[in-house]
């Protein structure tokens, strides 16, 4: 920065902002909000001048780790069982970034605060920065790391991928429906502000645990830009809340946007932090633990708590019940546990949890192995090929899971499934919440009130219908997860990269063919419907059937 | 003798996890797979920008999720007219059994566009942190050397009302037009260079408003609020100004980006800089105001035109809609020409305003008018007769 203060350059530049004369700016988007214009300031001062040379200055840093990481021969110290994780993680989080980039004129015409869209400017670049920087760190892995593939199918694997499918719900959520729905609660009232600490500060924190800095060097470089990001949601949402009609839409919008993101971030995340590493310390913390200090702590209690006193409804409910979800209901668990049975849908080495994991798992999480460690032991037994299927065509006590209609996570805990019957369709839901969202909130009436920009849920929302009936052999043929010698899959149950220890396409041959959850629902009569709902939310937990005698 | 407890902290674990250590299938697929690059090998700027933002033609096999309230997600490809080759193929329709397979890659001519400039991250931030540096020292060092004093009246005026001016034209553009348009393009190809097209222009505006601020502290009488009488009220700037907020309201995005990068700026922006500020300044004695000039003249010519022509070449040339885009194309020349000659005459009186005239207006406009016929050409169109204007 040159002479100038920063705040007197940054008052200077207030004067670019001119109010039409003969055109008025092209209007693109929507928003069911009011706002009244207001000179509601951008706390950050942000100027170009002193900006560039920061980010080139953070850059210089990045990078010169890198180099160091591949001069230093990191690799020979980095976890497979941690590697493997982010071939699912840094195919999604790269679309998210550049959403968020693509998100920010959905602001521009929405609200009424020049100061604020020169931030959300410098926002959008950010992005752009977050998304290659992020697209170049797996690029270094896949050049540097042992096993390449699905490294090197990155983008083609994240969007066929029913994991990649659930993730890009954090990157479409923000640039599609209501403006101020999309681009202000969704991405940086609760993505950014809430979540961003658990994908950029914790996991990171995992990740050097692992013997991997080059994650927390990245990571770290983007997580200090978001604390500018989430000073722009800040303001918007302190405009939105000066109008009183405003008052209903966020309620709305704060109650999709933290369940949508802890169904979805909670799930990856938490995933990677507690089955992905090998730092198994009594006193490193569980994801639970970090979970209720970032985002309970610091996020709920710190910041929404005290937007009650604008006016604001905070969804109380649904932050307890997540954190319920976290402790009593095993949703994390769960999760892994799923994304384990269909190993063989994905592009990535799950490593199967050894005597030392499930020590550390029943230590922090009492109760676990009784819940979890029968079936991580079959996992375990039917890792290698030996004449049996994988484990999902197996008999391990555990019931393929319906998909959630909304979220597009598994109904992991069966208790809490629900079904509805949307446009001629019966559709499943993981929880109550998710229903509320397709049937209730995203439709243009809102509780009596007309909400003509609201988004809507589309697409082929669950993966299984697309392959029902095929063989799959064919099904990870038509995804493209085989490797270079045309029949080795990427995926594998286990680390052992000795190729007669790994699985091919002839063994998915033999298995029964893939099945629909949702088709075989619609196919059933009202009463086998009935009956099938009753049996499944009796059933769990770690998917276990419903038992006859029960 | 005490000792300490020992710390918990991760072990280090050989594990021999690096490139090279063992042989077994894909073990040295170390290449991006999933796209074809434009040259015989793959380009770093490639491999992280290609493929991020996803379509329901090729890869993208469950769709997109969310959409608008009308039902469509994603980036449809008729935010535009113009087309690429295979734009109008249907999606393809998934349901029971259907699989995933879309077209094969690319599916259509949009994924085709590459940016010359091969702008990402680490080449946009290493631009213009030198950009913003260079201007920095240069005003820096004009302000050591008291080279401010040696500027006549009228020239304080001319800087204070009319290099002032041109910042709200490129605030404008750069906020309401080209970050608005980052969001409609439907790869990630054309977002990434037309964000970056943004910061361009917002950076130019604030490096305009910031040496205005070092201005009013180093001449005495210097007024820093005259730029905002001048694009408010100023007529010579009206023609200009219409043309800017008519820029910011076009819907169609390779229309917006087109008119502001074939037309306006060549016809306008150029003229403004290179044939009135940069000739008149050396004459009244101004070697500093170029410099910041010159900055965003070079952003221009030298970048956002390099990566406009190539995106407009590939469709004037396309394999399948060349001549419905040159048609296309074509109308809005016809619609955005005549504006920007418009706006070009009514500044014409900036000319006369300082001591020392710059060369006379009709060659500048002129030089511009040639300027641009030769973009225009250089896109396989004709140069429209609203040209002659």
């Amino acid at each position: 920065m040159s002479r100038q203060s920063m705040a007197k350059a940054h008052k200077k530049i207030q004067e670019l902002a001119w109010e039409p004369l003969y055109h008025e700016p092209v209007s693109h988007y929507g928003t069911d909000y009011t706002f009244q214009k207001a000179q509601k300031k951008d706390p950050l001062k942000q100027v170009l001048r002193s900006y560039f040379p920061m980010q080139e200055e953070k850059d210089h840093r990045v990078y010169g780790a890198s180099d160091g990481a591949i001069r230093g021969n990191m690799f020979r110290q980095v976890q497979e069982r941690w590697l493997e994780w982010q071939k699912l993680f840094l195919s999604i989080i790269p679309l998210p970034e550049i959403s968020a980039a693509r998100a920010m004129p959905l602001l521009f015409r929405t609200v009424p605060n020049p100061e604020l869209h020169n931030g959300q400017a410098i926002q959008m670049i950010d992005e752009v920065r977050h998304s290659t920087i992020q697209q170049n760190l797996k690029r270094l892995y896949m050049n540097n790391y042992i096993d390449p593939a699905g490294f090197n199918s990155s983008l083609r694997n994240f969007q066929n991928d029913y994991c990649g499918t659930i993730g890009r719900q954090f990157a479409e959520g923000f640039i599609t429906g209501d403006a101020i729905t999309a681009a202000s609660i969704y991405l940086t009232i609760v993505a950014e502000t809430a979540f961003t600490n658990t994908l950029f500060v914790a996991m990171p924190a995992e990740a050097a645990a692992n013997g991997d800095y080059l994650l927390p060097t990245v990571f770290h470089s983007v997580q200090s830009d978001e604390s500018r990001h989430i000073s722009n949601g800040y303001a918007t949402l302190l405009m939105a809340l000066a109008d009183e009609s405003n008052h209903q839409l966020l309620e709305r919008d704060l109650r999709y946007a933290w369940w949508n993101n802890h169904r979805v971030v909670d799930a990856a995340i938490g995933t990677f932090i507690e089955y992905g590493t090998k730092d198994r310390r009594k006193d490193r913390e569980s994801y639970a633990e970090m979970w209720r200090r970032w985002i309970y702590d610091d996020y709920y209690r710190s910041y929404l708590v005290p937007l009650e006193k604008y006016g604001l409804v905070i969804p109380h409910d649904l932050i307890e019940e997540a954190w319920n979800q976290i402790w009593n209901k095993g949703y994390v668990h769960e999760v892994a546990q799923f994304f384990a049975t269909g190993w063989l849908a994905n592009y990535w080495r799950i490593d199967p949890m050894t005597d030392e994991d499930f020590a550390w798992f029943e230590d922090k999480y009492p109760g676990w192995y009784d819940r979890y460690g029968k079936w991580w032991e079959n996992y375990n037994r039917l890792s290698v090929p030996n004449g049996h299927h994988p484990i999902v065509a197996e008999d391990v006590d555990y019931q393929y899971p319906h998909r959630c209609w909304t979220c597009m996570v598994p109904c992991l805990v069966r208790e809490d499934m629900v079904m509805a019957e949307v446009n001629g369709q019966w559709r499943t839901y993981c929880h109550e919440a998710c229903r509320w969202t397709d049937v209730e909130a995203f439709r243009p009436v809102y509780q009596g009130r007309q909400t003509p920009n609201m988004g809507q849920l589309i697409g082929a929302r669950e993966w299984e219908t697309l392959y029902h009936g095929w063989n799959w052999a064919d099904v990870v043929t038509d995804m493209g997860y085989v490797r270079d010698d045309g029949k080795t899959m990427v995926a594998q149950p286990h680390l052992n990269l000795d190729p007669t220890k790994m699985w091919t396409l002839d063994h998915l041959r033999r298995m029964p063919p893939l099945q629909s959850p949702n088709v075989l629902l619609n196919e059933m009569s009202p009463e086998e419907r009935a009956a099938f709902h009753a049996n499944y939310v009796r059933g769990g937990p770690a998917g276990r059937p419903a038992r006859a005698d029960a | 003798m005490t000792t300490a407890p020992e710390r918990s902290v991760p072990k280090p674990v050989f594990t021999d996890a690096e490139a090279g250590a063992k042989v077994f299938p894909d073990s040295t697929a170390r290449r991006f797979n999933y796209f074809v690059p434009a040259k015989r090998k793959q380009t770093h700027y490639e491999d992280v920008t290609v493929e991020v933002q996803p379509d329901p033609r090729h890869y993208l096999s469950q769709g997109w999720l969310y959409g608008f309230s009308d039902g469509r997600g994603g980036y449809p490809l008729d935010w535009t007219v113009l087309k690429a080759w295979g734009s109008d193929r249907p999606e393809p329709t998934r349901g029971p059994g259907s699989g995933g397979k879309g077209y094969d890659w690319p599916a259509h001519g949009w994924h085709e566009f590459r940016d010359p400039n091969e702008e990402w991250e680490l080449s946009l931030y290493r631009y213009n942190s030198n950009v913003v540096r260079q201007v920095t020292q240069n005003v820096e060092a004009a302000r050591q050397a008291k080279a401010f004093e040696q500027w006549n009246p009228n020239w304080v005026r001319f800087v204070e009302r009319n290099v002032g001016a041109w910042m709200h034209v490129d605030h404008g553009l750069g906020l309401y037009l080209f970050a608005n348009a980052n969001r409609r393009a439907p790869t990630n190809m054309h977002n990434n260079a037309i964000s970056v097209n943004s910061m361009h222009r917002i950076r130019a505006a604030q490096d305009l408003a910031l040496y205005n601020l070092t201005l009013s502290e180093e001449i005495e009488g210097f007024d820093g609020a005259a730029h905002l009488d001048a694009w408010n009220n100023d007529p010579a700037w009206q023609g200009v100004r219409e043309a800017a907020e008519a820029l910011t309201g076009v819907d169609d995005w390779c229309e917006a980006v087109f008119a502001a990068n074939v037309v306006f700026e060549p016809l306008v922006g150029e003229l403004f800089r290179s044939s009135l500020v940069q000739q008149a300044a050396p004459r009244n004695g101004d070697f500093v105001t170029p410099t910041i000039v010159g900055a965003e003249e070079y952003d221009f010519s030298e970048r956002d035109l390099r990566y406009t022509k190539a995106m407009f070449s590939l469709l004037t040339g396309d394999r399948e809609f060349a001549d419905h885009n040159k048609a296309v194309m074509r109308q809005w020349l016809a619609a955005w020409v005549p504006r920007a000659i418009a706006a070009a005459r009514t500044l014409q009186p900036l000319w006369s305003q300082p001591d020392s005239k710059p060369p006379r207006f009709e060659d500048g406009l002129d030089r511009a008018k040639s300027r641009f016929s030769g973009i225009v050409t250089d896109l396989d169109l004709q140069t429209p007769k609203e040209l002659a204007k």
